[in-house]
Parts: structure tokens; sequence; C-alpha cells
């Protein structure tokens, strides 16, 4: 793996900072484009993923429990989730930090 | 044997593309450089040229057939000028970013409006910050030769950048002169094969362009100024090694009677072959000038400028471009930046001239030389001069 971005220097790019490796963007954390965090009450859940259908960042993924839940590293916090879940599960709540 | 052929400088350049074994072709028409993709497009129509010849629907889109072709490692050539030049601009800074080695001729020309097909600088000014390197040429065999060692200066491993070509729309791309074309071992000799180091492959996927964050984004073009900067170096053993094979040598900053002189004047692309007749004439009547002629626009060369200039004691410089509004035309601009520091230095006067086609003779040039002689001794009240203009 490169460097973290963080720490690389304009040595450490590749000409042109072409990226040589696949998959680069998964280090991005689109997280941190969050307002609004979903909140959840499984108890609600059917286990219908159209939550995870509809997610625009694909970062849903089924718990152990076989509850759908968004991956906060990537989770921009747009609210499409709260909005498609026919029961009612999520709520969108203010990013406070 | 070389041989020598008088021919139509445009249809020069496209033999001079031939010669240097050139991949790809995506171009659009414009004049003046018209007839530059029309030969190209008939050699390669003909079988004569074994390339890929894209004809496109604009300039922008040429310029982004080119990135992709250059990207794969395939050697790249194009063309334009004047307003063709800036549909391309914001593609021109990928090219030059992502550290694609292509080469493009750009036969200089006007901007509109009103609509001029004729030429002057104002399309090279609008792109001077692309980061690409750019060369100026004063007649069609320099712009053949340039042309092989754009392609050996944009390829070499430690440059990788993109290179114009500039020659003067009409003035030089339109006339007949007699050419020496170098035989095919020869130029085959002087220019490898184009080794790009991490193209575009499905076997080894890369990134290009990718998203750049404020995080990286300053370090990346950092490593970019470096790197053009760097290419100075590069750009003088190339010329100094086509000297060698070729026999004509190329430096980025070009003296004619200048060692001596008090008075110099600076002039960039075809005109300068002009001044050349009127400074013969002025010291064979005695008077003490001399021409600077600048070659190599970026990098700018500012050592060889100011080692070229430093002693005399005015510097008259013509720019074929007005910077609206500025410090007078870009060139002297950038002159006068090179100069600032120095303890000793010419006074340094601008005159704007010659625009859209505009002819400056050799009697133009003695005039525009005894005002700047007139100006560094009385002054004057205005930032430049315009040349020729009727009140």
């Amino acid at each position: 793996m490169p460097k973290p971005e963080g720490e690389m220097t304009w040595r450490d790019l590749e000409i042109g900072a072409i990226v040589t490796e696949p998959g680069s963007a998964s280090q991005y954390k689109t997280g941190d484009w969050r307002s609004q965090r979903p909140t959840y009450d499984f108890k609600k859940c059917i286990k219908c993923a159209l939550c995870q259908i509809f997610c625009p960042e694909g970062c849903i993924q089924q718990n152990d429990e076989g509850h759908f839940e968004a991956d906060m590293y990537y989770c921009k916090g747009c609210g499409i989730c709260t909005r498609e879940c026919p029961t009612m599960v999520i709520t969108m709540v203010e990013e406070e930090e | 044997m070389a041989r020598k052929v008088g021919m139509e400088v445009s249809v020069a350049i496209g033999e001079a593309a031939k010669l240097a074994n050139v991949d790809v072709v995506a171009a659009y028409p414009i004049t003046p450089q018209t007839h530059i993709v029309e030969h190209l497009a008939e050699l390669v129509a003909n079988g004569e040229l074994d390339a890929a010849y894209i004809p496109v629907e604009s300039e922008h889109s040429a310029m982004s057939a080119c990135l992709g072709s250059a990207a794969v490692g395939a050697r790249t050539f194009t063309a334009t000028a004047g307003q063709g030049l800036e549909l391309m601009h914001e593609v021109l800074y990928v090219a030059s970013s992502m550290r694609l080695p292509l080469v493009m001729a750009v036969a200089n020309r006007a901007l509109s409006s009103p609509l001029s097909v004729w030429g002057d600088h104002s399309d090279v000014m609008a792109v001077r910050d692309t980061g690409w390197i750019q060369l100026f040429t004063e007649n069609g065999q320099e712009v053949v030769d340039n042309v092989f060692c754009a392609f050996r200066i944009a390829e070499d491993r430690k440059v990788l950048l993109p290179v114009m070509v500039h020659l003067d729309g009409f003035h030089l791309s339109h006339v007949i002169e007699p050419i020496l074309f170098p035989e095919q071992d020869k130029v085959d000799k002087f220019l490898p094969s184009n080794q790009y180091p991490l193209p575009l492959h499905p076997d080894r996927p890369v990134t290009m362009g990718d998203f750049g964050p404020p995080i990286i984004y300053s370090e990346a073009k950092w490593a970019q100024e470096v790197n053009l900067r760097a290419s100075k170096e590069v750009i003088l053993q190339c010329w100094q090694e086509f000297g060698k094979a070729f026999g004509r040598h190329y430096s980025p900053v070009e003296r004619y009677h200048s060692e001596d002189a008090k008075v110099l004047l600076l002039t960039m692309g075809s005109f300068s072959e002009t001044a050349m007749t009127a400074i013969d004439r002025m010291r064979e009547s005695g008077k003490d000038v001399g021409l600077v002629r600048l070659r190599l626009w970026r990098p700018f060369p500012f050592e060889e400028l100011r080692r070229a200039v430093g002693n005399a004691e005015t510097l008259i410089v013509l720019d074929r471009a007005l910077s609206f509004g500025g410090p007078g035309g870009p060139v002297c601009s950038e002159v006068k930046a090179a100069l600032y520091g120095e303890d000793k230095k010419p006074k340094v006067i601008s005159f704007v001239g010659g625009l859209g086609g505009r002819d400056i003779t050799p009697a133009g040039f003695e005039q525009i030389i005894n005002r700047g002689i007139e100006i560094s001794q009385k002054g004057s009240p205005n930032e430049f001069e315009i040349f020729g203009v009727r009140e």
C-alpha cells in the first residue's frame, strides 16, 4: 500500500499523480461529509433490503442479526434510506460533535 | 542524402510528423493551421503514414482524443490555431498535469473579435500558464527540426510533458520555403520509440487524472512545477544532440549582433528575421544595435536571458499581443520580472505591434528601435506604446 495521502510528499507521487493500485477510492472517508446520521429502531425492521438497494453510496450491509446498517466511514448522511424504508426504522439525527 | 525541397511550411510540418512516425493524429481544421492537418489526413488516407487519424467535432474533442492516445503510449500529434487553441484551454491543463507527452503545432492567430484569421500571439499568451513546454520558431526549417526535437523532449523519461511548437500563422504557415528533410533512419536514430512508463493497459490498470482533495493537490502541482523547470536541461541537451546529428543549432535565447550592443531589440517568432534586416541596416549606418530572439517561452530561460541582455543599456521588447489593462506586452512583463532583481540591467521599453497579421517592415523595426531609444532617454508617461496605429 502507498503512504496515506496526508503523509505523501510531492516526491512520493507517481508521474502526473497517477494512481497505480486499484481500489484507492475505498480509502476516501466520505463519512466526513455527513451533517446528519441515520439511527435505527431495528424492532420494526422487516429485512426487506430496500435501504441497501437505494443507498447511493452502497455502504449499507447486513449486521449479525440480519438488520441493515450503514457503514459510518462512508455514509454521507443523505437520508435516502430513511425516506425509502417502508416500516420507518430509520431516523436522521444531527451530527453534533 | 537529406533532400532539400521547396514546400509550403504547413505541408512540411505534416511531412515532419510522418518522419517522426506518429501513431495518432486527432485534429480539427482551423485557419491558418488547416493545411497541416489536411496534409496529414492525406498521408494517412493514401497509406503513406501508418497512423490513426481521428476526425473530431471540435478542438476540445481533438485535445481530449490526444490525451487518450498519449495515455496508451501512442505517439500523438495535433495542430491548432487561435480560437481553436482557446477552445482546448481546459484540456491543455489536463495534458500537462497528467504528464502526457504529445506534440502540437500552433499556427499563431489573433483572437476575435473583430474576427481575424491572421497572425499574432494573442492565442499563445492566453495559454501561457497551461504547463506545456513552448517553443517558438522563425522559419520553416526551424519548425520541421523542432517537431523532431519536441517529440524527443516530450517523451524523455525525465520530462513527460506536452510540447507546443509555435509558428506564426500565414507569415510562416503559408509561405513556401526550401526545407531540408533528414533521412528516415537518421530521424529514427534521433527519435527512438515512445516508451511511456505508465500507459493505460487492461493488464495493469492505473487511474489518471484522479480526484485530488486539498490534502494532496498542492503536492501534485509542485511536482509538476519542479518537473517543468527541470525540463530545461533536457531541452538544452536535445538541441545539442540535434546540432551534432543534423548540423543546425538551437538555444533558448538566440542572439544577433547583440554581444556588445548598447541597444537591444527582443522579438519572438518569424518577425525576428525581418528584425535582423533592420539591425543590419542600422549597424551599417553606425548604430550600436543588436537583436535577441526568445525561442524557449516555457520553461522561461531566466539565466540565458539575463546573460544575453545584462550588458545592454536599453532593451526594447516587441510583443505581438496585448495584455488589456496590464503593464505592457506579456513577453515584456516577463522580461522585466526576470531582470528586476539584477544589479546591472538595461532599461526595458515595451512595444506592442504586428497585431492581427499587420506587417512590421524593416523600416518599421527601425522606427520602433529609434523611438525606444528616445523613450529610454526622455522617458514616457505610458506603460507601453503601440506601434503603427493610426491616430
